[in-house]
């Protein structure tokens, strides 16, 4: 299925400094989003995920260093104006940031922030936006949601919080949803209630989404496509089935063999050895080759570019796995 | 079977609210949120013993409470047979000692100003663990054994990654030598792999120090991974408490097995696929009569209704707190 594009990220890069260093957390990032379309981005704690949709909001740019392109339905939005974005955050693309604490604002309480949502994005009168906002509460499953609109964010459990951010996202009914590890604080029976309902404003509204999750249970039921990073740059991007099948590049591999699943209980999972590297720091060649157990020569000379392999699939690496050709899972 | 080390016996949690604009109209009383009803449990030495349910089922006040950061409204919690709530346990600090915990947030947990190395020896010397002289080798080796390099103590929080700054967490549980470590949500915010390395390196660390753990966590696949036993929680009441690899391969409380079948498969070819719990979600403010779960119970009959099922051995199981447990556990 072909989808109009909706968001197209062209060479996006992000540069923090600390003390007189650059450090590069975003590295020569592009993808494309169709109306719709679901993307998962997975990756190694620190690779540049939170920072990726930041500085696709215009974020970033307060206090790093962003080039590259964001064309947002057709117009690039990374060079626009502070004030002309502000029209498109929360009304167009709305986020939900990944510390649900340290975005509710502490003194207000829940029913306050949801309606003030309301009434910077929507045109709903007083009344309507006390409706909408007990909707909202009700749809993410706050039990009680009427009664519980005057309680302050600290009067609710680390996971009642992640669902009042998710309202408050969704409160605007956006056309571009950046969910950064949406429902990490969730069981999974309200999990899946909140991917339900995602995937439904996906579907009916057309929204697009991406999400950031490490749980690869949560890519499997609802992405469609994904992206992995490592060091800052997208290192392999397929189909939801055949990345998870089938992973191409030795870092998702490593990521695959490291869930819990058929290993005797109690005893050492797998883990890719080693750590990442320091962003400061980054070796030459391949970022994952002091890591890589297919490491060659090559690797530690050159940067692999992220190359096509089969329609729809590409993976940045010089010597890329394969199950299905029999390489050792 | 070995002696607990910490016993829980009938502890009730309720926060009260303040009142609202409405309930003062009415001159209703202030409402509470009852976040624990009548928790009993048992935590063995040298076990793992991990705890799922619902958020905002009462997991973390447990494990706070256990803690003392909050203090229960009824029942108690025995350490070594001593009330840990009694007035004279309460000024005894061998107790916030003996029994650490670890928060599910590395970024704001750790003191951003500090030095890794700072934060290790402020904790050592708070208990009075080592000599002055003694503290440089004690935290060098404390770095050791959580696998950061010796740099690391010269480094401040936000200089570690995610999962580095849980090692350095767990070093600082580890520095007051703790018989119970309580984890809540230790590793929900990292990656797979990272994930994998915290998870051998306190499995590792129970076996060489005969650690007990008390587990919470929503990532169903690592509680079940880790844990030896396991319970389920439901608006604050133990549900169902059991052998974690057969509770897992075999729920008996229907809220058990909706839980369970809720996990998320690595296999895209299953979506759509898993049941979704009905009804209506249920409130610790409000919570309803009989068994707390009869409203969105599939299996729910008159008796449900009404009388609230007691947690209680089932054969071939473990404890199960529903009525209708038995044909469960023999008809599936
Ligand atoms: N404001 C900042 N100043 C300096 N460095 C930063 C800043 N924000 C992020 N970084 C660094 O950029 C890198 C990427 O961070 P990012 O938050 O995007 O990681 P992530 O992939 O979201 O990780 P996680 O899975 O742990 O959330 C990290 O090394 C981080 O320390
Ligand atoms: N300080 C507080 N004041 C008022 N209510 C509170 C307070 N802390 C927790 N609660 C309430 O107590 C109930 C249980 O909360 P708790 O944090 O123990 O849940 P949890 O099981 O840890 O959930 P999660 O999985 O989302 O972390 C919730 O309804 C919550 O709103
Ligand atoms: S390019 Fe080389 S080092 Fe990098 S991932 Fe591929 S095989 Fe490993
Ligand atoms: S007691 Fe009744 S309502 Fe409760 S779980 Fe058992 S069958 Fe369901
Ligand atoms: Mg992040
Ligand atoms: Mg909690």
């Amino acid at each position: 299925m072909t989808r109009d594009t909706i968001l197209e990220v062209r060479n996006l890069s992000t540069t923090f400094a600390r003390a007189g260093r650059a450090l590069p957390a975003v590295r020569d990032v592009s993808f494309t989003l169709g109306r719709g379309e679901v993307l998962g981005l997975v990756g190694e704690s620190g690779s540049g995920k939170s920072v990726t949709l930041r500085s696709i909001l215009g974020l970033s740019r307060h206090y790093g260093t962003v080039t590259g392109e964001v064309r947002w339905k057709g117009r690039d939005i990374a060079s626009l104006s502070e004030r002309a974005l502000r029209s498109v955050r929360g009304r167009e693309i709305a986020m939900i940031f990944q510390e649900p604490m340290s975005s509710l604002n502490p003194l207000l309480t829940v029913g306050m922030q949801l309606t003030e949502v309301l009434k910077a994005h929507t045109d709903l009168g007083r009344s309507e936006r006390r409706r909408r906002a007990i909707e909202m509460l009700d749809h993410v499953g706050i039990p009680s949601a009427a009664a519980r609109l005057d309680d302050y964010p600290h009067q609710f459990s680390g996971g009642m919080r992640q669902r009042v951010m998710i309202a408050i996202a969704l409160a605007a009914r956006p056309q571009l949803l950046l969910a950064d590890e949406p429902t990490t604080a969730l069981d999974v029976t309200i999990q899946a209630q909140i991917l339900d309902l995602i995937l439904g404003l996906a579907r009916e509204y057309e929204m697009g989404v991406i999400l950031v999750t490490h749980d690869l249970g949560v890519v499997a039921q609802t992405c469609d496509r994904v992206a992995v990073m490592y060091a800052g740059r997208i290192v392999e991007e397929a189909p939801v089935a055949p990345l998870l099948s089938d992973p191409r590049h030795p870092y998702t591999m490593g990521l695959m063999r490291s869930v819990p699943e058929g290993v005797a209980p109690r005893t050492a999972l797998y883990s890719v050895p080693g750590t990442p590297p320091a962003l400061d720091a980054l070796p030459q060649g391949c970022a994952f080759a002091p890591r890589c157990p297919s490491a060659s020569a090559q690797c530690t000379a050159t940067d692999p570019a992220l190359n096509r392999l089969a329609p729809g699939r590409s993976a940045a690496c010089h010597h890329p796995v394969s199950l299905a050709k029999g390489d050792a899972a | 079977m070995s002696a607990p080390v910490l016993e829980i016996r009938d502890l009730h949690l309720a926060f009260p609210l303040g009142r609202s604009f409405a309930d003062l109209i009415a001159r209703r009383p202030g409402r509470a949120v009852r976040a624990l009803n009548g928790i009993d449990l048992d935590l063995r030495r040298g076990e793992t013993l991990g705890i799922v349910g619902e958020s905002g089922c009462g997991k973390s006040t447990l494990a706070r409470a256990v803690v003392r950061l909050y203090r229960p409204t009824a029942g108690t919690v025995s350490f070594g047979g001593e009330d840990i709530f009694a007035a004279h346990t309460r000024r005894d600090r061998t107790y916030n000692r003996r029994v650490q915990m670890m928060f599910q947030d590395p970024y704001s947990s750790l003191n951003p100003r500090m030095t890794c190395g700072q934060i290790l020896t402020e904790a050592l010397s708070v208990h009075r663990m080592r000599p002055a002289a003694e503290i440089p080798a004690r935290v060098a080796e404390l770095l050791d054994l959580v696998r950061l390099p010796q740099d690391a103590a010269e480094k401040l929080p936000h200089e570690f990654s995610g999962g580095q700054r849980q090692r350095i967490a767990i070093a600082r549980a580890l520095a007051v030598e703790p018989e119970v470590l309580i984890a809540d949500e230790l590793v929900s915010a990292l990656d797979v792999s990272v994930q994998a390395q915290v998870v051998n390196l306190l499995l590792e660390l129970q076996e060489r120090l005969g650690l007990t753990i008390l587990f919470v966590a929503h990532d169903l696949r690592l509680v079940r991974h880790v844990s030896n036993r396991v319970a389920v929680i439901y608006l604050g009441r133990i549900v169902e408490i059991g052998d974690s690899e057969s509770l897992f391969s075999a729920p008996t409380h229907p809220y058990s097995q909706a839980l369970l079948s809720a996990a998320p498969s690595l296999d895209p070819a299953d979506r759509g696929r898993g049941a979704r719990l009905q009804g209506e979600l249920p409130s610790p403010l409000n919570i309803p009569p009989g068994c707390p779960f009869h409203l969105r119970c599939p299996r729910a009959t008159d008796i449900c209704r009404t009388a609230r099922p007691d947690l209680r051995p089932i054969a071939g199981r473990g404890e199960v707190a529903c009525h209708h447990a038995d044909e469960i556990a023999l008809n599936g």
